[in-house]
């Protein structure tokens, strides 16, 4: 058979996050498989892209994304997000159930799994709603949404509030063996809060948000998926006290995995003061000491993985005071870039394991296959280069929104392709 | 004259030279409010809107009054203020401002931020007059002035702040403008009051007034809002005010002077009784008087803000500079 | 000039001040801050009697009323200037209503100080009458004002600069033009 495709990646630097190694070499591709691996490949009629001093990881996953359709196509679509989702560097993203109508019936499953396929770029996991419409009272039909395709199930958006049926929706899960994202906040302690309660929320006379409204949920959660012998997930870490009963926790031996997102190391509560709501999100921005027990924690394993929470949402929507604006800031296009000055630069992480965070790490978490680059495969590979410094252009984002606090600003490294089986994408 | 800023959004953006060329143009300005006819030409010409959000009558009018001292005409925006009936968003609103070029906008709102916001999207200056519990500039310059006038001195002054703290815009801006002054500052209130980490802006915590307030020289004593007691934040205003309340028991066992303040309105035999009013401490009606003309010094600072395209070339140095 | 002839020249002013005016019973004199102030304060001191002369108001015993006014809220060009002009506050400590008021100011020039000065004046009352004072005319008006009263006419360009120095404010005295 003729090959349609042939595609040489030359004299980059491969990043194996599996088994802890990197090193400098071509790939080929050939009608989207790998078919070789090693130095110097030469194959007639091949298209050549040179990427010297680049490196090749496996496509990033997001655990953590909110895109919107249905319901909302006016801030996102399955297309754009998996498109942006491509921008960042992540060929799997994980889409949470709080659209309109929430993910919790099969057909909206099917629906998604659908636009996905259609829109051809990243491929779109869908987690199902924990209960029936999110409303955190009835355990809603795992089974059939297992059936449909969900990968996980969680109420995000919303916590589970009520402990008798956060415990049900663990142990109902284990049927099915099914991993419960948990969006940790006590609404009564939470109260209408716009921001970290703190010195800062002082400052400004805005509403805070005591860091004990997630890490009391967290506790609780952990507590509940121990004694169930269930697959817990923390959703968004963003406080020092959650990192601690985490930490201790899995001292423990209690089988549980977290996430943090990137704003939750590179802003504080102290970039709320210029009223600009697109730092306003939920769990809030926190103190320097948080942001630096959660890089720790990233660097010592306490958190497992890197998570985007991208949140797109309407500029009308958040162009209003900043008690009144939707939480949320949009995320994928930025992630890479973030976590990669704020950790590997600042030596938290090594690159090798930082990599593994948007990776292995997500893949294990969700029982998927380990991200490995190996002859046979299907091709799944990220581009990037982490000499460059670049400028975030409002007029190129490529989300459908444009509520991101980094617009304007330098950020170093960056994603430049994305190869999906026989599909090349340049950004 | 420097003045470092184009708006007024905050005590926050002052500095201490800002706060005391304020001062010192209030005192003009009273001045001229004690003349046959007192008003001045200064601002003939501009425009200035009051945007109230939140309903109040005596800010509103104070800044109405301050604008027609001044010669500029003073209009308010109508504006809905039921979260029923919308309305316009601000945003909205601050296009339809910036279209009828306004020269300034006096703005209160329930919202942290909101005065930020317009400052950000329009051309003329913006005057903060309370937004949500952020700041309420003009009164803490005024309660400055009024202290100025009184006692005249700052450096060492010990101020305290009585009452609800965590829900004051007037606390939190008083705190600002006394200490950027060199004063010292002690809160009291209930706990479940108080704002988290207030004690990093350099203030001493009490949660009880009567040792206290025989240490300072002056007392601010704010509105208890009477529906934080249906929000649970404290028992009952009987409690409230026999913890709390500036009562003619405690006026009684005063020993050393003492200055007493309010910002107003007062809930009389909540946290003020009304022999303070007849008592010779009160200055709570100065503060009335003093916010006029401290609101002429503000418009007039604000409002003289030129954009330098419109500056006419010099004309051989002499209009009139005498300086 | 030099500190002689100004002496000399207010000593001529406060003359024709009082023989047009014939009395010294009606007249107030307002200076405009600043060095217009301390002029009139100087008319005013050559023009009071000694202290043992009777008045027959009675009130003010120790000589005419001397009061300075800030014409900056007044000014009509406050949306011109780079700085916010300083506000120095005026004092009028009498009552005007009825009275002669003569307005004294260091240096006539464009006349708009001048036009400021008199609304300022009369939101305190309604004089008798206004008559202008000035050390010196330089020329180039730009609105319909003259004085009454004249030190020293000069014929100046436009770009020229006239500084008057006068001892209370400046420690020197004396008034020099310097050509740009």
């Amino acid at each position: 058979m003729i090959p349609k495709s042939k595609l040489t990646l030359a004299g980059g630097i491969i990043i194996d996050p599996v088994n802890k190694n990197q090193y400098q070499s071509d790939i080929y591709i050939e009608d989207g498989i790998i078919k070789k691996i090693g130095k110097n490949i030469k194959v007639k009629d091949a298209k050549i892209i040179a990427i010297k001093d680049k490196y090749i990881a496996p496509g990033f996953i997001d655990l953590h994304a909110h895109l919107r359709e249905p319901g909302r196509e006016d801030e996102e679509t399955i297309k754009t997000g998996a498109y942006a989702a491509l921008a960042g560097g992540f060929t799997k993203v994980c889409c949470m159930p709080n659209t309109e109508p929430p993910i919790d019936n099969e057909g909206v499953v099917k629906f998604i799994l659908q636009e996905s396929a259609r829109a051809g770029y990243a491929l779109v996991l869908p987690i199902g709603a924990a209960t029936k419409g999110r409303r955190g009272e009835e355990i809603s039909e795992i089974g059939n949404l297992v059936n449909a395709g969900i990968v996980a199930v969680s109420d995000d958006g919303n916590p589970i509030s009520n402990p008798f049926v956060m415990r049900r929706v663990l142990e109902y899960s284990k049927i099915f063996n099914q991993l419960v994202i948990s969006h940790c906040e006590v609404k009564t302690l939470s109260a209408n809060g716009v921001m970290n309660e703190g010195i800062v929320s002082t400052r400004l006379g805005l509403r805070g948000i005591p860091d004990i409204a997630e890490s009391a949920m967290v506790y609780e959660h952990i507590l509940l998926a121990d004694y169930t012998k269930s697959q817990l997930h923390v959703a968004h870490v963003s406080t020092k006290k959650s990192v601690e009963i985490i930490r201790w926790a899995k001292q423990q031996g209690i089988d549980i995995t977290c996430e943090t997102c990137p704003h939750y190391f590179s802003l504080t509560d102290e970039a709320c003061s210029t009223f600009d709501t697109n730092y306003k999100v939920n769990p809030p921005l926190r103190t320097k000491t948080d942001v630096e027990a959660i890089k720790e924690a990233l660097a010592d394993g306490t958190i497992d993985a890197l998570a985007t929470d991208h949140a797109p949402h309407l500029a009308s929507e958040k162009e209003v005071e900043f008690d009144l604006a939707p939480f949320g800031m949009i995320g994928l296009e930025t992630a890479f870039s973030l976590g990669y000055e704020e950790l590997v630069m600042k030596r938290y992480l090594d690159l090798i394991d930082y990599i593994a965070k948007l990776t292995v790490e997500p893949a294990r978490i969700l029982k998927l296959e380990p991200p490995l680059i190996t002859i046979g495969k299907p091709a799944n590979l990220v581009i990037f280069d982490t000499k460059i410094k670049w400028i975030y252009p409002k007029e190129s984002i490529h989300s459908k929104s444009q509520n991101s606090p980094f617009i304007g600003k330098e950020l170093k490294g960056k994603v430049l392709r994305v190869v999906m089986g026989e599909q090349l994408f340049e950004f | 004259m420097k003045f470092s800023q184009k708006h007024l959004l905050g005590i926050a953006e002052l500095s201490k030279s800002d706060i005391l060329t304020i001062l010192d143009l209030t005192e003009n300005f009273r001045q001229v409010l004690d003349r046959p006819i007192p008003i001045v030409p200064a601002l003939r010409g501009k425009t200035i809107v009051n945007l109230f959000f939140e309903p109040s009558t005596r800010t509103a009018t104070s800044f109405a009054i301050a604008a027609k001292r001044l010669s500029a005409d003073s209009v308010s925006f109508a504006v809905k203020s039921s979260s029923v009936t919308k309305g316009e968003t601000l945003l909205d609103t601050a296009k339809n401002i910036e279209a009828m070029k306004v020269g300034g906008v006096v703005i209160r709102s329930s919202y942290p931020g909101a005065a930020h916001f317009l400052a950000q999207r329009l051309d003329g200056f913006v005057v903060n007059a309370g937004d949500g519990a952020h700041e309420h500039p003009t009164q803490a310059l005024s309660d400055v002035y009024t202290i100025k006038e009184h006692i005249r001195k700052f450096e060492g002054l010990k101020v305290l702040i009585v009452g609800d703290i965590a829900h004051s815009r007037v606390a939190r801006s008083d705190i600002l403008a006394f200490s950027k002054l060199g004063a010292k500052i002690a809160i009291c209130g209930p706990p479940t009051l108080m704002p988290i980490g207030i004690e990093q802006t350099g203030c001493e915590i009490f949660y009880k007034l009567d040792h206290i307030l025989t240490e300072v020289d002056v007392v601010q004593v704010l509105r208890l809002q009477l529906e934080r007691q249906q929000a649970g934040l404290f028992p009952s205003i009987r409690e409230y005010r026999s913890l709390y309340g500036l009562t003619k028991e405690r006026l009684a066992k005063l020993k050393k002077p003492l200055t007493i303040m309010h910002p107003g309105p007062i809930n009389w035999g909540v946290e003020l009784d009304p022999e303070v009013s007849v008592s010779p401490h009160s200055v709570i009606l100065e503060q009335v008087k003093n916010g006029v003309a401290l609101r002429m010094a503000v418009l007039y600072l604000l409002a003289g803000r030129i954009d330098p395209s419109s500056m006419r070339p010099d004309s051989g140095g002499e209009i009139d500079t005498k300086e | 000039m030099n500190a002689c002839e100004i002496k000399r020249t207010l000593n001529r002013i406060a003359a024709e001040i009082k023989k047009r005016n014939k009395t010294i019973e009606e007249l107030v004199f307002i200076g405009i801050k600043r060095r217009g102030a301390t002029l009139a304060q100087r008319l005013a001191k050559i023009l009071s009697p000694p202290p043992t002369s009777p008045y027959k108001r009675g009130r003010s015993k120790v000589g005419v009323p001397v009061g300075a006014i800030d014409i900056t809220l007044y000014r009509d060009d406050l949306q011109l200037v780079a700085e916010i002009p300083i506000v120095r506050g005026s004092e009028i400590n009498f009552d005007i209503n009825d009275k002669i008021v003569i307005l004294v100011d260091d240096v006539l020039f464009t006349g708009r100080t001048i036009r400021a000065a008199l609304a300022e004046i009369v939101d305190f009352g309604r004089p008798k009458a206004i008559q202008l004072a000035v050390l010196i005319d330089r020329g180039h008006r730009e609105l319909p004002i003259a004085a009454d009263y004249i030190g020293k006419k000069i014929k100046t360009k436009k770009e020229d600069l006239v500084d008057i120095f006068v001892t209370e404010e400046d420690n020197k005295e004396g008034v020099f033009i310097s050509r740009r």
